[in-house]
């Protein structure tokens, strides 16, 4: 039996979901009115957030409680609280649901964020492309600012916090935060050289803290419920529910939050298991940046860090791809190292030179002119991105590739033997 | 640097107004900030492509060199350097959607409005463009046309969706 929508889709089903008024008669903003009074203090805040066992929604995983302690809420000047809604992994679509049915909650964690980490503005940078859930948040931001819920001296504590939004304009690098604190700034994405880390040098060099949304849309449940009630939801290094984005071939795709530790097999028959009457080939389990599981090592596998990681992937923002027994891995490759290319900022050589690269040979294999000795120029390529690059862009497009030479690698020779698919009739 | 030009073309009555809005969002000796929602709301006004002269006219009105904002508008796939459709249909060409069928989908738009991915219909109406993921995976194949999604996109969702564009 399934426990869903427990957190951030939990209000979901409710009529006009997205408006104040809905969300206040289901507990809305009775966190941040007690932070306001003074009931719940930073340091208090930062304990409970530790105890619950979040770790960062976006991908990367870090404690988020974690992440909180590094910034100095006395520290005078200017400080930034950012929320990372540039959703735009391949197979990734939970923070937009977020922003469509249940704003406040999001809005209520980056106030409450904002305020831990002694912040005097908060900037939520969508993806441009995401118009209705802008338009969303932008109207919860309204609403809590007309209900003296943000702003100046709100509610008499003397605090002055605001909100605004940032729209993207089409780079799935934004997603990284120290390109998505460029963009802000007005300048073409790329990512910062770490350290100074953001904690330090932010936003217009100020220190910044950014986490995902779904990680600030937790916060206002694990502080009214408590970081424990959070923590034994979920499973041992992994607390809480999850988002999982269900895409590819299966009968209902769809987002489902669920508990951390859900085998996968039952998250599939919730996603209405795979589509024509087919079989489970692979998965792609967190999202394009994560490595290929093939269908026995998924099928045991449960739904956390640890678990994804045992059967040899990882959790990423929880971006879980079917794949049918009729998928031809060569195409899929060839469609994520595409990705890859054009998305490669341009900044570090061996990502701009390497994703371009590994495009065109597995386009090349796919397109039947593929040589012998090409598989092992993958090979080399990826191990020439890895590692070398300032963020994870290079290091992602090898990963897939990676996996899939590694369980997959005879659909690459075929293809190469015979200038087809292993599953076009001769 | 600050800005010279006393006299716009474009950036003038509501559209100033809308770029002033958003450069209100960031504080107040940041106004490069607003560059890229500037260009967005300039190249729609447009009708959906920029030019130089838009660029370098937002680099004044924001006291950006033209250069720095010639560089985001080139970097960020949303922004169009060429004429586009009344219409522009971006389609989806990521891995979920390349489950579901994307290649079909372009397909019979090329089909449907005898252009290529790229080309713009001789009418001015509509053009086809590729993006990458539009974060709409659960409702692959999908496609956003101006500033809404269509998802599971089927032969006749289409004929109806491009019946409805005036």
């Amino acid at each position: 039996m399934l426990h869903l929508n427990e957190c951030c889709y939990r209000l979901n089903h409710l009529d006009r979901s997205w408006d104040i008024d809905v969300y206040m008669a289901n507990g809305g903003y009775e966190v941040w009115k007690r932070v306001l009074a003074g009931d719940l203090d930073p340091q208090e805040i930062i304990e409970e957030v530790k105890l619950s066992g979040i770790r960062g929604r976006g991908g990367a995983g870090f404690p988020t409680g974690l992440k909180w302690s590094f910034m100095n809420r006395l520290a005078p000047g200017d400080k930034y609280i950012l929320c990372n809604s540039d959703e735009g992994e391949p197979g990734t679509f939970k923070d937009r649901d977020i922003m469509r049915f249940n704003p406040h909650q999001l809005v209520e964690g980056m106030m409450i964020a904002g305020y831990v980490i002694g912040a005097t503005a908060g900037y939520n940078y969508i993806r441009g492309e995401f118009w209705e859930p802008y338009q969303r948040f932008n109207n919860a931001v309204k609403q809590a600012r007309e209900a003296g819920l943000l702003g100046k001296n709100i509610l008499g504590s003397g605090y002055n916090f605001d909100l605004y939004t940032h729209l993207g304009a089409g780079a799935y690098i934004c997603g990284e935060e120290t390109a998505l604190i460029e963009s802000i700034e007005g300048k073409k994405g790329q990512p910062r050289f770490k350290p100074p880390f953001p904690a330090s040098y932010g936003l217009y060099g100020k220190p910044t803290t950014i986490n995902n949304t779904e990680t600030l849309a937790s916060i206002p449940m694990i502080l009214a419920k408590g970081g424990q009630w959070f923590s034994d939801l979920g499973v041992a290094n992994a607390g809480g529910t999850k988002l999982y984005a269900v895409s590819g071939h299966v009968n209902k795709p769809g987002n489902f939050e669920v508990r951390m530790g859900t085998p996968f097999k039952d998250l599939l028959e919730a996603a209405g298991g795979i589509w024509k009457g087919r079989q489970l080939k692979c998965v792609i389990p967190g999202g394009a940046s994560t490595a290929i599981l093939p269908a026995e090592k998924a099928m045991g596998m449960t739904m956390d860090y640890d678990g994804i990681a045992k059967a040899g992937s990882f959790l990423g923002a929880g971006s879980v791809i079917i794949m049918d027994d009729q998928t031809d891995i060569v195409k899929v490759i060839e469609n994520l190292s595409h990705f890859y290319w054009d998305e490669s900022c341009g900044q570090c050589t061996p990502c701009r030179e390497g994703t371009g690269w590994l495009y065109r040979v597995v386009k090349r294999i796919r397109e039947g002119k593929g040589r012998p000795e090409d598989i092992e120029s993958l090979k080399s390529v990826t191990g020439k991105i890895m590692g070398n690059v300032i963020c994870g862009l290079g290091d992602a497009a090898t990963i897939a590739l990676d996996s899939a030479l590694k369980h997959y690698e005879h659909e690459f020779r075929h293809y190469i033997d015979h200038g087809c698919s292993i599953y076009d009739r001769q | 640097m600050s800005s010279t030009a006393t006299h716009y073309k474009m950036i003038t009555g509501e559209v100033k107004e809308r770029i002033d809005r958003w450069i209100s969002n960031y504080p107040a000796d940041q106004r490069q900030s607003a560059v890229m929602p500037a260009l967005r709301i300039v190249q729609e006004v447009n009708g959906g492509h920029l030019t130089t002269e838009l660029m370098d006219e937002v680099a004044d009105y924001l006291g950006m060199a033209p250069i720095a904002v010639y560089e985001v508008a080139t970097f960020y796939g949303n922004y169009e350097h060429k004429p586009v459709g009344k219409h522009k249909l971006c389609v989806c060409n990521s891995i979920s959607c390349m489950l579901r069928g994307k290649d079909e989908v372009i397909e019979y738009l090329e089909e449907k409005l005898g252009v290529k991915v790229g080309e713009v219909t001789p009418d001015g109406k509509f053009s086809i463009k590729k993006v990458e993921c539009l974060g709409a995976c659960g409702g692959a194949p999908m496609m956003q046309i101006g500033k809404k999604y269509y998802e599971n996109l089927t032969k006749e969702s289409i004929d109806e969706i491009l019946a409805g564009l005036e």
